[in-house]
């Protein structure tokens, strides 16, 4: 099978403190996924389970403590900078740091145009700027010699898309590109990478806390769960049918939109969070609904449930038990 | 609850405008233009709307927190206290501040800018209630504030840490315990779960609720998350450009929504089970400095006549809890 990008056995180890008083955090842990040309793959979880620095280190600006990242099968070199050889971009969650609020958007893309050396003359880099804008919306006339101030949130995360796309990349890495955007105007921008993945064929690793969007927009998940992955399948599967009982927790969490639905359990929460990273065995022991003895001591492997790769030790040796 | 609904707050023509002089010429930002609630006792009332639709001003307003260049220009507003209705617009600083706290009181949306980083949380603690409640001494604020987080199930040894020690999710239940730790009959939460991670927001609802079970008292919440609405409102008020345009119960509002804005917001969330395509609200919503002519909807609306572009719709009555603005019902086209 083709794989546009590899991410293999992945870690990375954070030592906090000082020198006599020094623990060191997992941020991410033997994290292992592939996503294929022309697929939208999420990598969903709550703030501090490693999806952004995942992210961080399949774009160069993290050194993994130890795994491989492969490009059609090509390992990434560590001073190598995927979006110059790979055809990796990338967006970011906050639009408005994005952009300096004193240079026009527009010198961005002409920045970008001559350092990747796209265009012959000043015409053809504005005809390039305004067929790439088209594909988001947009007109190089409404957005040249204006400020980031001058636009809303959804129009500047259109226009950071828009500026990724430049170069044709292969790849986007888009990290939470919604949740500064209004709710209301959040479903232009995930409509806009079902049209990508569609017409030009860009493959998007969706990072986002927002189960429902992803749902809505990708092929494959991945869930993490301070810095495992969990859980993985296509969406279909893991969302609506999960295995994994944080995957469980986490999707009967999502509000939904209809007041017939109300939560009628209670939920715990973790009370300390650095102790759930140091934990042994399973991350998720200390508030698993299902905990079992052998949780709290030994790290569940990855067992395939219905073609979905599900760490827990419910699944170990009986996939009946439910 | 049909029968013996006490209104607790009511506003009548409120209309707070944001007064600004920019590079010498006078700007007038509608935040809150025109805005009639009844809001009663014993409810969770939530107000919905997109980003800069006011739903914030409209809080400081209820609140009674009018501060330059925020200015009430219009309108009278009511609480209920004891048995009667106080006019609340006309009051004075002083008595302002004695309704905080005890009567009224705010649960921010950024719950780190609460406590005072330099001190453990029962100085924060100290502070709010020691400015409330006359001749106690600290032990006894302190029992009261340990009486309310043992209730609301957080770890008792929290007054002895720093903010910094907690986590996002945590602060933000403290500060909640904290607004109602002398048991306010209005509490006033401005997108109180927004910033939290779902497991966390779903933890902290829960304790709004119970809150309010316990108290019987009132809970406005503002949120753009409809998810969010229709888990924990009773009754939902829909915010567009500093006006209220449709209210009905939460049942309602997600089952029969009249005003295409209502509708938009509603049909544009993704739902499991359902990956069909969903379109977002056309355009983008007007700046309040500079509203559309008629119905501030108009320029975004897929049904807009010529009325819409001219006036503004008066509030249709469907039913006994559900009004809505909008000229397609004036004239009985909708559904």
């Amino acid at each position: 099978m083709d794989k546009l990008l590899e991410v293999n056995d992945l870690s990375k180890r954070y030592a906090q403190g000082n020198l006599i008083a020094r623990i060191t955090l997992t941020a991410v842990e033997h994290v292992s996924f592939y996503i294929k040309p022309a697929e939208i793959f999420t990598l969903a979880g709550e703030s501090g389970c490693g999806k952004t620095t995942t992210a961080k280190i399949i774009l160069g600006f993290e050194e993994a403590t130890s795994g491989a990242i492969l490009h059609n099968g090509k390992p990434q070199t560590p001073h190598e900078k995927p979006w110059i050889t790979e055809g990796v971009q990338a967006i970011f969650q906050d639009p408005f740091s994005t952009f300096n609020p004193m240079r026009t958007v527009d010198s961005y893309f002409h920045e970008t145009v001559h350092n990747f050396r796209l265009a012959h003359s000043k015409q053809d880099a504005v005809d390039r700027i305004d067929k790439t804008l088209r594909l988001v919306g947009l007109t190089y006339k409404e957005f040249a010699g204006k400020y980031p101030n001058e636009f809303s949130g959804g129009q500047l995360q259109r226009i950071s898309i828009a500026r990724a796309l430049l170069t044709d990349p292969k790849l986007l890495i888009a990290d939470e590109p919604v949740s500064m955007v209004d709710a209301s105007l959040r479903m232009s921008i995930v409509n806009l990478f079902k049209q990508l993945r569609d017409e030009l064929g860009v493959s998007i690793l969706y990072i986002t806390h927002d189960l429902a969007t992803a749902y809505y927009v990708s092929d494959r998940i991945a869930i993490m769960f301070r810095g495992n992955i969990i859980e993985m399948g296509t969406v279909e599967e893991v969302l609506m049918n999960p295995k994994h009982p944080y995957s469980r927790l986490l999707r009967d969490s999502i509000p939904q939109a209809d007041p017939h639905k109300r939560w009628t359990s209670t939920v715990t929460l973790a009370e300390l969070e650095h102790e759930e990273y140091l934990r042994k065995g399973c991350k998720f022991a200390g508030r698993c609904p299902d905990v079992m003895d052998i949780c709290k001591g030994v790290v569940p492997t990855d067992i395939s449930v219905d073609d979905v790769l599900v760490k827990c030790h419910k699944y170990s040796e009986d996939i009946s038990v439910d | 609850m049909a029968e013996t609904k006490q209104t607790v707050l009511r506003t009548e023509h409120l209309k707070a405008f944001y007064l600004l002089e920019v590079q010498g010429t006078q700007k007038t930002v509608k935040a809150v233009n025109d805005v009639d609630l009844k809001i009663y006792e014993n409810e969770i009332y939530g107000i919905a709307g997109e980003s800069g639709c006011g739903k914030t001003t409209l809080l400081k307003t209820l609140f009674n927190e009018v501060v330059p260049p925020l200015r009430l220009i219009d309108g009278k507003m009511y609480y209920r206290i004891g048995t009667q209705e106080v006019d609340v617009t006309e009051m004075s600083a002083e008595e302002k501040r004695k309704l905080r706290m005890e009567y009224i009181s705010y649960i921010p949306q950024g719950s780190m800018s609460v406590f005072n980083p330099v001190l453990k949380i029962k100085g924060t603690y100290e502070d709010f209630i020691g400015s409330h409640v006359n001749g106690q001494s600290r032990e006894e604020i302190f029992e009261l504030a340990r009486k309310r987080i043992l209730e609301l199930g957080l770890p008792k040894n929290i007054l002895d840490v720093y903010p910094h020690q907690l986590s996002g999710g945590m602060r933000q239940r403290v500060t909640i315990a904290l607004a109602s730790s002398l048991n306010p009959r209005i509490m006033i939460g401005d997108e109180p779960t927004t910033a939290l991670d779902v497991v966390v927001q779903r933890g902290v609802i829960q304790m709004l609720k119970e809150i309010q079970k316990n108290l019987k008292n009132t809970i406005i919440l503002v949120t753009h998350d409809m998810g969010v609405h229709a888990n924990i409102a009773d009754r939902i008020g829909i915010m567009y450009a500093g006006k209220i345009v449709e209210e009905a119960t939460t049942e309602q509002i997600f089952a029969e929504s009249v005003h295409p804005y209502t509708q938009f917001l509603i049909n544009s969330l993704p739902k499991f089970g359902d990956k069909s395509l969903r379109a977002s609200v056309p355009g983008s919503p007007p700046s309040l400095a500079d509203l559309p002519s008629g119905c501030p909807f108009h320029p975004r609306c897929p049904h807009v006549k010529d009325i819409c572009r001219q006036q503004m719709p008066d509030f249709t009555h469907l039913d006994e809890n559900h009004k809505v603005a909008c000229w397609l019902v004036e004239e009985g086209q909708h559904g």
